[in-house]
């Protein structure tokens, strides 16, 4: 019977020929992610919960902290420095303030065919390499520090065939939130997302990664890309080589399969409060907004702030908004420095931070008051998820977000160039 | 964990996210007793205070979508709650649930017979009893109740070491 790449890759994971929907297997995972949004509570688990408390490989673990960078209270502070002292005294890879961690993961570590753990819901963002990589508590990671192994339930796959190729004006991002508008915010509970088709082979790995990365708010376990030669030359340009490169069998069994034509999507904005109210852009023009974000590890890479930059070179932005530029990693930012895009960013009136998280987690950073309206490219639209639970955050690509901050209110680009403002 | 009970339920809708479980910003808080007073906060801010121990939730789908947070079903669990009982779980909140020890059950139908307030029998891994009516609940694989058992996987992993 054949199996899909989801299957190959925990059948790989737990020793076994052959793995198929619905069963339990118990597997070893090449990699576990842990960021400082919970590591300081595995730290106390495996501190005062464990009689014998060991690391199976610590080769294996790899600690970022992103979401409060710099801290911003003495709280996180001293959760902070819990984990960088516990990173130190084990050995632990240990990474702090150069970047989000996917991010992070996507530059220096993840490689087709491996098993990763995150305690992070947005570990799915690993599939544009073909890693099956999916978010986890930290119980779950704690066990799998201990032990370098967890149980998972294989899950059913449902497969996207992306056919022909975006206009102009359209995105990543735009794909996505077209397909969880389609099938739902718990569409793809437990389930595998895995994108093929010639659609695939024309969008960039930071297309991909934004694709994957927002898999997780269908309900998704793990989204899965077929690795092909731009996913290839990015490892190679790393200096990484693939684990195993793995596609589904002809006769493997999905639980539903769609076909995504490019060429029809159209800017999309996830409305408040939920992932799934996506309308297209176009019906929400008008809405004023009073801050605009463009970051986080779903679209804060070099190719969205040149997205960004091409649009406010020789604009500014609206002078009662404020847009706040958040490079997903300083690789990024160095990057972006180098081409001149924060120049263009300053100069527009933007206010360009240190990577990290942002106000898409809305505890640090720019978030938002009561009544405040945000336009963001983060990954999550939830009451209260950006600041006050009064605020209203709506969700578009780098070039809604900044069309719609040079305009103050909700925008696309097109209609910056085409003067209808 | 199996013994059936009877218990007072309190009814939320489908989507409950965990930013509405514990809000992001109470997250830095030093123990989860003292995240109690915000679960559920930005959608009904005196829920927290008025969930008394032994209750249960009555929830639409996708119950515990968004982030990884494990504070989530820990402070639902602080708060009392003996269950929660759901259409559907998002995947990451399910796992978390059953790793500390939360019940979780789903079922489909309650959720429109049930007022908040009102009393429910509950058997767990049978069916919810409401108003004269019985809905059927799916059965846990067997190594899920064992970890429920123990009180979570910690507790479960140091049983099955013998440690316990």
């Amino acid at each position: 019977m054949g199996m899909t790449i989801a299957e190959k890759i925990i059948a790989a994971a737990a020793g076994v020929p052959e793995a198929h929907a619905g069963e339990i297997h118990t597997v070893e995972l090449d990699r576990m992610m842990s960021n400082d949004g919970t590591t300081h509570l595995t730290i106390d688990m495996y501190n005062q919960k464990l009689k014998h408390p060991r690391i199976a490989d610590v080769s294996k673990l790899v600690w970022i902290v992103d979401h409060n960078v710099p801290a911003d209270s003495v709280k996180t502070a001293a959760s902070q420095k819990k984990m960088r002292d516990f990173a130190r005294e084990h050995g632990i890879a240990f990474w702090e303030g150069k970047g989000v961690c996917h991010q992070i993961m996507m530059e220096h570590y993840v490689r087709p065919g491996e098993l990763i753990f995150g305690a992070d819901s947005h570990t799915c963002a690993y599939g544009a390499l073909g890693a099956f990589g999916t978010g986890v508590g930290c119980t779950d990671y704690l066990y799998a520090m201990v032990t370098g192994k967890s149980w998972l339930m294989v899950p059913e796959t449902l497969r996207f065939h992306l056919t022909g190729r975006l206009r102009e004006g359209v995105y990543a991002r735009d794909v996505i939130l077209t397909i969880i508008g389609r099938i739902g915010a718990n569409g793809a509970n437990y389930k595998a997302m895995e994108f093929v088709g010639e659609g695939l082979k024309s969008l960039t790995l930071g297309d991909r990664i934004a694709i994957c990365n927002l898999c997780v708010e269908a309900g998704a376990k793990t989204a899965l890309m077929e690795v092909d030669s731009v996913a290839l030359e990015y490892l190679k340009a790393r200096g990484r080589e693939p684990k195993a490169l793995y596609a589904s069998d002809p006769d493997a069994v999905f639980a539903a399969e769609y076909t995504v034509d490019l060429g029809e999507i159209e800017p999309i904005v996830a409305k408040p409060h939920f992932v799934d109210n996506v309308v297209p852009a176009r019906e929400a023009y008008g809405v004023k907004i009073d801050e605009a974000f463009l970051g986080s590890c779903n679209n804060g890479r070099l190719e969205d702030l040149r997205v960004g930059a091409a649009l406010l070179k020789g604009r500014k932005v609206a002078p009662h908004v404020r847009f706040l530029v958040v490079p997903a990693s300083q690789e990024v930012y160095r990057d972006a420095m180098e081409e001149g895009l924060l120049d263009v960013f300053m100069e527009a009136g933007a206010i360009v931070m240190n990577a990290n998280c942002s106000v898409c987690w809305g505890s640090c950073q720019g978030v938002i008051g009561d009544g405040e309206v945000l336009i963001s490219t983060g990954t999550r639209n939830f009451k209260g998820r950006a600041g006050s639970p009064s605020g209203q955050v709506y969700l578009a690509s780098a070039a809604t977000v900044t069309a719609s901050a040079i305009a103050g209110e909700i925008t696309t680009a097109d209609r910056l160039s085409g003067g209808a403002l | 964990m199996s013994e059936a009970f009877t218990a007072r339920v309190w009814v939320l809708g489908d989507d409950i996210d965990t930013d509405i479980i514990i809000p992001t910003e109470y997250l830095a808080l030093k123990t989860i007793d003292d995240m109690k007073p915000y679960a559920f906060s930005p959608l009904r801010p005196e829920l927290a205070g008025q969930i008394q121990p032994g209750d249960v939730i009555v929830a639409g789908k996708n119950f515990g979508c968004g982030s990884s947070r494990e504070q989530a079903p820990e402070v639902i669990k602080a708060l009392g709650v003996r269950c929660v009982i759901a259409k559907s779980f998002a995947r990451i909140f399910f796992r978390n649930a059953i790793n500390n020890g939360l019940l979780l059950m789903e079922c489909g139908g309650v959720q429109d017979a049930v007022q908040e307030g009102e009393e429910i029998q509950v058997e767990p891994g049978r069916a919810i009893t409401c108003g004269g009516t019985q809905y059927p609940v799916a059965a846990l694989p067997q190594n899920l109740l064992d970890i429920l058992e123990a009180g979570g996987l910690v507790k479960a992993m140091r049983k099955r070491n013998g440690l316990e």
